[in-house]
């Protein structure tokens, strides 16, 4: 009896997948054709990057076709590579990068040890004002700070404007928040056994957080750290406001105002630091993608 | 002799607890946990909550900072034209830029997850290349995309018999380009955060829905969108906070221009207090951005708090 039934169903399903199938494989093709069509466009102004920096200004200003290179040259990269001016905004941007990743770190990683492990007087309260002060953009900040540094400057003598340490300052209020609030979430998934167990076994705090914590937590130590990185060497508001002459500057700024000169536009040039400026992001980018993407959902989910 | 001894060690031990009383303290769990936290709390009292009150300060002084002017520079901001103006263009370039971002990458997650597991990876990758680029030098290549003479557009547009348009020359246009690029920036964002809520619903729904005889479209409507209310929720106001305060993108595609027709809250106050060195003013203006922080954080607050109560 059973065999019959399962046998009589079995046709009819049959049919069944087969047009389930084909519905599948038309939704499959035109997923693929959206995805190809959203792809171009997000593809087009890196690839556009690309093609302009391979051209001569000759080559920009001739009426050719602009989506193709015809006479491919590397003079521009040339010409950047060895440029004293450019090289001097690259090592900024590295130095003030490492050093904000540093503080970064050392500020929020005891500190989201802290809120997530240890209770003290009114540290529900911080964590979540932590996450508030990640929602205050640096657009309502930078005139307030600009006038305090600069009332600093006057009254210790201390000229924190135009030079590229201010930027040491300020970039870790961008950071800082997220990092800590990401590294929260980190360390309260970790099983609450671990830490009692070490402690049982005799170590102090600061042992926990370093030998437990940082360890089992590191993927989220990552995403923390490439987080910081991408926002420090992506801040364009920060070092156009604090920072103006040309040895201070670091990447953006300093391609955006030393290569536009007036109304002439070397857009070979432009785009070369353009590119040679993503370059770093989309390098870590390229090989850490999953911590990229971690970093970047535990933020907002976790919330 | 042993009771003595115990005696005598016990009353050391009790004397020393006193003298060491700060010590103690130190060793208390809170007191390390304070510890730790310190720095953070510094950072954020000195270089955020401080400054913000600082602009409310600095909003009430004439411009030379000398004399308390009180809400005189609002008065001031209240009759003049720009103002409104960049009250009405900071409006329409966030929620007109955040309500694409979301519809785009809402589309853009579903064909994602719609494909095999092997190739999603691959297909995310490109797609998230936007927001990875810094979005100062993503502009600059849009800058020479929408370059009027030489560039690439209005020579693709050319081909098909299209006129040239003044990207970034003409009021209307340049808005289009502002909202454009930032959606270009922000969309693969909010691809992301879908395409993860997507990967949690469970496929069970789904099979129900289905046996039942849902079409996509009620898929969609009684299955997916339910179940990814908080996280579109929460993706959709962070965006709309960051959009707001947007800077970068407007500065370096149109510096506000034509004629003040393209700034928002974050240019204009620059524009304003920087670059014009009026502080006060620019402070001023960027204050006005505090209304839709507030919003948000109650909205983020009450949030959390439910969350709270449910677990």
């Amino acid at each position: 009896m059973t065999t019959v039934t399962l046998d009589k169903a079995a046709p009819t399903r049959k049919v069944k997948y087969g047009s389930m199938s084909r519905d599948r494989t038309w939704a499959l093709r035109w997923s693929y054709l959206f995805l190809v069509i959203f792809a171009i466009f997000s593809l087009t102004p890196p690839v556009y990057m690309l093609i302009t920096s391979l051209k001569s200004s000759a080559e920009i200003s001739a009426a050719t076709n602009p989506w193709w290179v015809f006479h491919p040259t590397i003079d521009n990269y040339l010409g950047l590579l060895t440029s004293n001016q450019f090289l001097r905004f690259f090592w900024n941007s590295a130095m003030v990068s490492v050093f904000v990743v540093t503080i970064t770190m050392l500020i929020s990683v005891p500190a989201a040890f802290a809120l997530a492990r240890m209770r003290f007087w009114g540290s529900t309260v911080l964590a979540t004002g932590v996450f508030l002060t990640y929602l205050i953009p640096e657009t309502l900040l930078f005139i307030p700070l600009f006038k305090m540094f600069a009332v600093i400057g006057d009254f210790t003598g201390i000229q924190l404007i135009n030079k590229w340490y201010v930027l040491l300052i300020l970039y870790p209020t961008l950071t800082v928040p997220f990092c800590t609030w990401i590294m929260i979430g980190y360390f309260a998934s970790i099983p609450k056994e671990l830490d009692e167990a070490a402690i049982i076994d005799g170590a102090s705090w600061f042992q926990t957080l370093t030998r437990i914590f940082i360890p089992v937590a590191l993927p989220g130590l990552i995403a923390a750290t490439i987080f910081a990185f991408t926002v420090s060497w992506a801040q364009f508001l920060y070092p156009l406001v604090f920072t103006t002459s040309t040895d201070q500057l670091v990447m953006p700024v300093g391609i955006i105002t030393t290569l536009i000169k007036g109304d002439v536009f070397n857009w070979g040039q432009i785009m070369t630091g353009a590119l040679l400026g993503a370059a770093p992001p989309l390098i870590i980018y390229a090989f850490l993608m999953d911590y990229y993407i971690a970093g970047l959902t535990a933020g907002a989910t976790k919330g | 002799m042993v009771d003595v001894a115990l005696q005598s060690s016990q009353a050391a031990v009790r004397t020393a607890r006193k003298q060491s009383s700060l010590r103690n303290l130190l060793n208390r769990k809170s007191t390390i946990a304070f510890l730790m936290a310190l720095p953070l709390i510094l950072l954020i009292a000195t270089l955020v909550i401080y400054p913000a009150f600082y602009a409310i300060h600095l909003a009430t002084l004439n411009k030379s900072m000398a004399r308390f002017v009180g809400l005189g520079n609002f008065e001031f901001l209240f009759k003049r034209e720009t103002f409104w103006l960049v009250v009405k263009q900071s409006c329409i370039f966030a929620i007109t830029a955040v309500v694409f971002k979301a519809l785009i990458g809402f589309i853009v997650a579903h064909f994602v997850h719609n494909i095999p597991a092997k190739g999603q990876r691959k297909w995310r990758g490109m797609l998230l290349v936007p927001w990875v680029i810094p979005p100062a030098m993503s502009t600059l290549a849009w800058l020479w995309l929408f370059d009027p003479s030489y560039s690439a557009f209005n020579y693709t547009l050319g081909l098909f018999g299209a006129g040239p348009i003044p990207w970034t020359g003409d009021a209307n246009w340049a808005r289009f380009s502002v909202i454009l690029v930032n959606i270009w920036v922000g969309a693969p964002f909010f691809m992301i955060m879908y395409l993860a809520a997507l990967k949690s619903v469970p496929d069970q729904l789904y099979e129900a829905a289905a046996i039942d005889g849902a079409n996509w479209w009620q898929r969609i409507w009684y299955v997916t969108l339910p179940m990814m209310r908080n996280i579109i929720a929460i993706t959709t106001l962070f965006s709309l906070i960051v959009t707001f305060a947007n800077f970068d993108i407007v500065r370096i595609l149109t510096a506000g221009g034509p004629l003040d027709h393209t700034h928002i809250f974050a240019t204009w106050a620059f524009r304003v207090g920087i670059e014009g060195s009026d502080i006060p003013l620019g402070a001023s203006v960027s204050l006005f951005m505090v209304p839709i922080l507030a919003v948000a954080a109650i909205f983020i607050l009450r949030d959390i708090s439910k969350r709270g109560n449910e677990a």
